[in-house]
């Protein structure tokens, strides 16, 4: 156990994670550069991007569980940094929509927040991810206290509106959301479980 | 490359359904030259600009009739229009049909008619193109997903087609079926949708000389993601309404079932006229992403009827195109 806490700690490993999770922003960069993202690339960037904020959500929150499960206590270094690459995704997938679906025609996005429900609820989840962020500090940790905890707990809210955002969007084909709303399902219904001591 | 795959399968067609050997053997001849030609122009069209002129891409077609349809359009490239398709039965994702439709076999194929009409039956395709005049019509398409092409379609007036069946008083409507055949189509393999595809017209949309049954585009036989051997397009609708691979055609008194209706019907109306002023429910229609355009851009502005009002403004005078959109 010592040895393995060790290896995880390294120095070396932090930095790996973090250049793994700027993975997927690299490579659709270098897709947009080599024109290289389809007939309709707008399309397909804020596609990606919403997709990895989805994904990096569910990876953040599969953490406790896994820390738990697994005993791999170590985890808890990664989870701030997860937690903030979620809101890099997230931002980059409201800026792509803005900049590439209504190209910052104010009057136009508050419009379409307003009369289209599936992005009204997208836009909540990011609103609610902009706090969740600021507070990600040390110096906000210990200043909030126990509000601290509470406060985060609004990740489940976002994830779970999050799921809502995809299947209101999807025409007929519900395959991925669905398989995305199990596993959100299982690390959820986890957390219900150790709380209630089911 | 699905032009090349196509198995060849006479022996399975009764030889009274051949039109003729000559004809016959000059579709096959297509088929066999295109191999050569849409190789060469599916590796050109990589490099070739957006506006290239459909002749640059090859012609399968003997005798093809141009026709002032879009003279002037920007054309969208053979790769984008071939390779970002909305085809469930393929899959639902764009690249899928492109992928999934390689085996698609498309010949022999027959279309039965039905309903109310003199001449109704099956006929093989082979007998339906004998009598169509094969000509060439650049339009605009407009999804209802908000992003548009420009094709230029070979095929024949839909029109001069249906009034061959020879339709009787009592058919207001028309309806077309895709082929439901889940071995082949693995997307009908899960019920995204109710399958077999409907969708249908009214007989004056039909009979508008702007509708059009597709069997190629690009001067290529039709390539199976986007809907071989047949299919139909009716450019100032929005693009499902353009039935892919058709089987069958049933002319009737009542509205036709459409298949996107019956998913969805607050999201997509029999009529599917494309409008700039009725949204979808859950995203504008006002503008549209031009397929090949710079993505910098703003995106274009979606006109009503998809420009095409002169022609067929009048099919829907007094309308509500709310109500009946």
């Amino acid at each position: 156990m010592q040895i393995k806490e060790k290896i995880f700690s390294a120095s070396f490993l932090k930095p790996l994670i973090f250049i793994l999770c700027l993975l997927p922003f690299t490579l659709l960069i270098l897709n947009a550069i080599n024109n290289n993202l389809g007939p309709n690339p707008a399309e397909e960037m804020i596609r990606t991007l919403g997709n990895w904020g989805i994904y990096f959500l569910l990876i953040g929150l599969s953490i406790s569980p896994a820390r738990k499960v697994f005993k791999l206590n170590w985890l808890i270094r990664y989870r701030r940094m997860i937690g903030l690459f979620t809101f890099f995704y997230v931002s980059l997938h409201f800026l792509s929509y803005i900049w590439f679906d209504q190209f910052f025609n104010v009057d136009e996005i508050i419009k379409d927040i307003i009369k289209r429900p599936f992005i009204t609820i997208g836009f909540i989840c990011y609103l609610l991810l902009v706090p969740l962020a600021f507070t990600s500090t040390n110096g906000m940790m210990k200043r909030l206290k126990k509000n601290w905890g509470r406060l985060h707990k609004l990740v489940y809210l976002v994830s779970m509106l999050a799921l809502l955002h995809y299947f209101m969007m999807i025409k007929a084909d519900y395959l991925v959301p669905s398989v995305l709303l199990v596993i959100l399902s299982l690390l959820l219904g986890y957390r219900v479980v150790l709380k209630f001591k089911i | 490359m699905s032009i090349i795959i196509k198995s060849a399968s006479k022996q399975n067609i009764k030889s009274s359904e051949i039109t003729s050997e000559t004809d016959y053997f000059n579709r096959r001849e297509f088929i066999k030259k295109s191999g050569i030609l849409v190789g060469a122009s599916w590796a050109g069209g990589l490099s070739l600009p957006a506006s290239a002129k459909s002749s640059e891409y090859g012609n399968d077609f003997s005798n093809l009739k141009k026709t002032p349809y879009g003279k002037g359009e920007k054309l969208t490239s053979f790769k984008d229009a071939t390779t970002y398709n909305n085809f469930y039965e393929f899959g639902t994702g764009k690249k899928d049909p492109a992928k999934n439709a390689t085996q698609f076999k498309t010949d022999p194929w027959s279309i039965t008619v039905a309903g109310e009409a003199n001449k109704t039956g099956t006929f093989h395709l082979e007998d339906i193109l004998k009598h169509a005049q094969i000509e060439e019509r650049i339009y605009r398409f407009r999804c209802v997903e908000a992003w548009s092409m420009v094709v230029p379609w070979v095929g024949f007036s839909l029109a001069d087609m249906l009034k061959r069946f020879g339709p009787t008083s009592k058919a207001k409507y028309v309806q077309f079926d895709t082929l439901f055949d889940p071995q082949q189509m693995p997307g009908q393999k899960r019920r995204v949708l109710d399958w077999p595809y409907r969708d249908g017209l009214r007989i004056d949309e039909a009979m508008n000389p702007l509708a059009f049954m597709a069997v190629g585009l690009y001067g290529h036989d039709m390539p199976n993601q986007n809907g071989a051997p047949i299919r139909l397009v009716i450019p100032w609708k929005y693009g499902f309404k353009n039935i892919k691979s058709i089987v069958k055609i049933t002319f009737m008194e009542h509205e036709p079932v459409c298949t996107w209706n019956v998913t969805a019907p607050k999201e997509y109306g029999f009529y599917s006229n494309v409008n700039p002023l009725v949204d979808h429910p859950r995203w504008s229609q006002a503008t549209e992403r031009v397929l090949g355009s710079n993505f910098w851009e703003p995106k274009a502005k979606t006109k009503i009827y998809n420009g095409y009002g002169e022609q067929v403004a009048h099919l829907y005078k007094g309308m509500n195109l709310r109500k009946y959109f």
